[in-house]
């Protein structure tokens, strides 16, 4: 099992469009993702899972993946959150 | 957990009876101290001067006592004890029967910033709302992966893994008439230690679903308030899950399985899928099965208990019929011999 912290970097913080990245990259894994903020913890392969999260700008959220594929699953979903979802890159 | 202040006390969205009808009279920059216990306290013994094991971290209610006690101690000039109720920084102060405190007090909590609220409610009343609104906000509660329906009047909680179908089974349900309280994150909190209240886990963003091939769609607009409610107890769990020919399905029903979630004991059902199975009937029937449990019929066992009847009076026709013979000669002997 992997745990990590991730950072929203992107201003606009997770709404419908990063939400969706992190889906279809969490969806590529066979592991176990789950994304936690507080006490709360939901898997990162909902998208309205991740959207209710209500994961604003600079909010540390807690990765864990477990499973086969856990390191490839962390680093490729921990890389989407540094690219700040592709948003602001200019 | 997050921390609960006076303000979000304030925002807490409750009505009829479960209403606070709570304002804010004074004391704004303390609206962001936290309460961190669910007990309340009246203050009139810390207001004569005792402070013996006085609760500082509760919330201080000022019923018609109290606050006429505060209006002589101040006409008296023996306010001593009122800054020491100040001094313990208690979360706020609560005035019911709608009444003001006096000039003083009010700027005394202004300038300790204490907040002072106002209510229209009844002491007691007042009191027993507080209480069942913080045992619900300290109720214990955890946030989990599925989808809440009411199913005629049966709040069924649809679990299982991501792409198994549990939205699009709940749109048919839908569709079918039947309303959605959450999808994919449903916040459960277990209230007065046996009830599973289940309800969104974020409700400023209503009731929306994300299909596979259509995205997120508003519920309330395309099928109306009537296809939506707000919370509604999980009765039933029913777990989907791919058809796995090698596991052994359950194919009578007598024994009753159970999930615990949050130490209580939920009917739960593993209902596998395949291509061509109709899940938003299966689930309909185990939400019809479930009510006729709870008005007492339980179908499975019902069905055994006729079948051993069955076969009880089978067995006693053919052991009637086969000593027939024997019952008739036997008792013609009888006869013999009595004449005999």
């Amino acid at each position: 099992m992997i745990q990590r912290e991730v950072r929203v970097a992107n201003r606009a913080g997770i709404h419908a469009r990063p939400a969706a990245m992190i889906v279809q990259t969490a969806s590529r894994f066979d592991s176990r993702i789950m994304l936690g903020k507080d006490s709360e913890e939901i898997n990162a392969k909902s998208i309205m899972g991740i959207i209710t999260l209500g994961a604003g700008y600079d909010t540390v959220l807690n990765l864990t993946v477990e499973g086969p594929d856990e390191q490839e699953a962390a680093d490729a979903v921990a890389t989407l959150f540094e690219n700040r979802f592709q948003e602001e890159l200019g | 957990m997050k921390k609960f202040t006076v303000l979000d006390l304030l925002g807490l969205d409750l009505k009829e009876h479960d209403a606070l009808d709570l304002t804010c009279l004074c004391g704004r920059p303390g609206l962001t101290r936290e309460i961190t216990v669910q007990d309340l306290n009246r203050p009139g013994l810390a207001l004569s001067g005792f402070y013996d094991k006085f609760g500082p971290n509760r919330i201080q209610i000022f019923g018609r006592g109290e606050t006429a006690y505060l209006r002589e101690l101040e006409d008296r000039g023996k306010t001593d004890t009122i800054d020491s109720l100040f001094a313990e920084s208690v979360p706020c102060c609560v005035f019911t029967h709608s009444q003001i405190p006096t000039e003083p007090f009010r700027e005394r909590a202004e300038a300790t910033g204490c907040p002072l609220l106002q209510t229209d409610l009844a002491t007691s009343d007042f009191s027993s709302r507080l209480i069942r609104a913080l045992s619900n906000v300290y109720a214990p509660h955890e946030t989990i992966h599925g989808t809440l329906v009411e199913v005629f009047g049966i709040g069924v909680l649809i679990l299982g893994d991501s792409g198994v179908g549990k939205s699009e089974a709940a749109l048919e349900l839908i569709e079918r008439g039947h309303r959605l309280v959450a999808d994919d994150a449903v916040e459960i909190r277990c209230v007065y230690g046996n009830i599973l209240q289940g309800a969104g886990a974020n409700r400023a963003l209503g009731h929306h679903m994300e299909i596979r091939g259509l995205g997120i769609i508003n519920i309330t607009h395309l099928f109306g308030v009537g296809a939506i409610r707000d919370n509604k107890q999980v009765q039933l769990i029913v777990e989907l899950e791919l058809w796995d020919s090698n596991k052994e399905y359950d194919r009578i029903g007598a024994e009753e399985r159970t999930r615990t979630i949050l130490g209580v004991h939920v009917p739960h059902l593993e209902v596998p899928v395949k291509p061509g199975r109709n899940v938003p009937i299966l689930i309909e029937t185990a939400a019809m099965n479930e009510r006729l449990k709870q008005m007492g019929y339980f179908s499975a066992k019902e069905f055994n208990q006729s079948v051993l009847k069955w076969l009880e009076s089978e067995h006693a026709r053919n052991a009637y019929f086969q000593n027939k013979d024997r019952f008739r000669r036997d008792s013609h002997s009888d006869r013999d011999q009595e004449l005999s």
